[in-house]
């Protein structure tokens, strides 16, 4: 086939990817759009086989098979609790892809054996999709690892690593500048791939996990930038435009987690928020004598006298796999008349929108699912808050202006406006930002300890009681 | 320079595309918007499959095989997870 037809076709393919982006932007919709997207990407799959330049299928064939394989086993398997570590490390392999596919691209070309001529263009995009391919394998390796607790969670803060990080971004230039003045051999690709790969993981350790919606979109990003890199590279444009669409999705995400978290990215990747945790004396100060234990039947009668009950979940209920129980506890109260709601903030849960995913999954319907901007003015008619695995989000320190609460500023739900606030919690232990909560001292508050599935249950046990 | 020129053109303009499409997507799908676009980002496998049909050295061919399993991996992966979740979500009966 032309090249001319092959362009066609990669147009149409580019087409489908937008219309499936834009599908997805809907809940009525979304299926349809993730169909567009899969068969503009069979599409423009199908067609680069009919290309003249590949001699053999073998390496090919077994290629897509084992990788179909691996891909659909992951997603067939994943729970809706690992999906942030599934996104990433999808990432992680599409990243590695780009960079591994442009190392051989250049091999080729240097070998006089490809189409395309080692220009500037050539050199300077096989540069950068080095460094950002490589950053993204790595720096989803170990997103992955946070996020499974195979590396710790909490942030890494090694001495010195800002002038470590400098040091090896400078290197990484240098090297380019290198690959970009003599493409003569390909060394300077493979050292510049090394590095940048020690730079992704120098990058995302010190990051903790409440932060980790952010660091999710942004390698989401990447790999995108990565794909239209390899594009530039091959002169081509489906891969320019499906790599920048993806690129655009990322960085999107990404402002829009910074935005709800009131940080500014350079905060979130170097500050190293969560690494201290307040100790026992500074939480004592505000929760001593007076926090108030309560039981699930003291709950139960609280809930059975509410009109409108909202639910405040935070990662540990997706933790405790309490999702299911939550859902118990909702439908028994709306079975009684109680007007049941959950109100979901931005950063809750480990990559944007998971909070959603994970009750979607233990059947709340949609419209149940409020964002904070729309159910925050709804509190001050709210009798009864629920606040299950949840700290930070709801932690009414972050409405203050100190410097030293590292939440400061962050938009909170304001579940302290409610008549009264029930914590289902298994300690008074701090959440991610490693700070006290007064909410949990307050007035109006009730602390259920336990864990969040077990007290839930039990709650729907006392309801059905009285 | 005119191709260069030429791509630079495609690029700026998709990442506005991008821009317009996916900027209001509400939080509810922000997790399936995100695996789906990192589905597309496996685009990166039409380029692995040139450079790993043409064999020309048997490091290349590693590489290609290597890199076109990646990719895969990424493209079915990321469109299975992202049709599995999508099923989850329903209106309230």
């Amino acid at each position: 086939m032309s090249a001319q037809f092959i362009n066609l076709f990669y147009l149409a393919a580019a087409v489908l990817f937008i219309l499936g982006l834009k599908g997805l932007s809907h809940p009525r919709t979304a299926v349809r759009g993730n169909l567009l997207g899969s068969s503009g990407m069979l599409l423009a799959i199908v067609v680069t086989l009919l290309d003249r330049r590949i001699v053999s299928f073998e390496v090919i064939v077994a290629g897509l098979v084992v990788g179909a394989f691996i891909g659909a086993t992951m997603a067939y398997r994943a729970r809706m609790t690992s999906m942030p570590q599934v996104v990433a490390i999808f990432n992680g392999f599409g990243g590695g892809a780009s960079a591994l596919a442009v190392g051989a691209a250049l091999q080729e070309a240097l070998k006089g054996g490809f189409v395309e001529e080692i220009d500037f263009q050539f050199t300077l995009s096989a540069a950068a999709v080095a460094l950002i391919g490589a950053v993204s394998f790595t720096g989803s390796g170990i997103a992955f690892g946070k996020l499974q607790r195979l590396v710790k969670e909490r942030p890494i803060l090694l001495p010195g690593r800002h002038v470590i990080n400098v040091a090896l971004l400078v290197i990484c230039l240098g090297l380019s500048a290198w690959l970009v003045a003599e493409p003569t051999s390909s060394l300077s690709f493979w050292v510049l791939c090394g590095v940048a790969a020690l730079l992704g993981i120098m990058l995302v350790i010190p990051i903790g996990g409440a932060d980790m919606p952010v660091v999710i979109s942004l390698l989401n990003a990447y790999s995108g930038i990565a794909a239209a890199g390899h594009g530039w590279v091959l002169n081509n444009s489906v891969l320019i435009i499906a790599g920048s669409l993806v690129g655009a999705a990322g960085f999107i995400l990404t402002a829009l987690m910074c935005r709800a978290m009131n940080r500014s990215l350079p905060n979130i990747i170097f500050a190293g928020v969560g690494a201290v945790v307040a100790t026992e004396a500074e939480s004592e100060d505000i929760y001593a004598g007076r926090v108030k234990a309560a039981s699930p039947e003291e709950v139960a009668m609280l809930l059975d006298s509410a009109r409108r009950v909202v639910i405040a979940p935070g990662y540990g209920m997706a933790v405790a796999q309490a999702q299911y129980a939550v859902q118990d506890l909702a439908n028994l109260l709306e079975s009684r008349g109680v007007e049941v709601e959950f109100a979901i903030h931005p950063v809750a849960g480990r990559m944007p929108g998971h909070m959603n995913v994970l009750l979607a999954e233990a059947n709340v319907p949609y419209e149940k699912l409020k964002e904070m901007d729309v159910i925050n003015p709804t509190f001050r008619q709210t009798d009864v808050v629920l606040v299950i695995g949840a700290n930070d989000v709801v932690n009414p320190l972050a409405r203050k202006t100190d410097p030293s609460i590292p939440i400061a500023g962050m938009p909170i739900l304001n579940v302290d406006e409610a008549r009264s606030v029930v914590i289902i919690k298994r300690s008074l232990g701090p959440g991610f930002a490693g700070i006290p909560n007064p909410l949990f001292a307050a007035d109006k508050s009730l602390m259920l300890f336990g864990d969040a599935k077990e007290m839930a249950m039990q709650l729907v046990a006392a309801l059905k009681q009285t | 320079m005119e191709v260069f020129v030429a791509a630079l053109t495609i690029f700026v303009l998709a990442l506005f595309v991008g821009y317009e499409v996916i900027r209001k997507v509400p939080p509810l799908l922000h997790t399936p918007l995100m695996s789906g676009a990192n589905a597309i980002s496996g685009i990166t496998l039409v380029g692995t499959l040139v450079t790993s049909g043409m064999q020309l050295t048997l490091f290349t061919t590693i590489l290609g095989f290597i890199a076109v399993a990646l990719a895969t991996a990424n493209v079915v992966g990321g469109f299975l997870v992202t049709h599995r979740m999508l099923g989850m979500f329903h209106r309230k009966q």
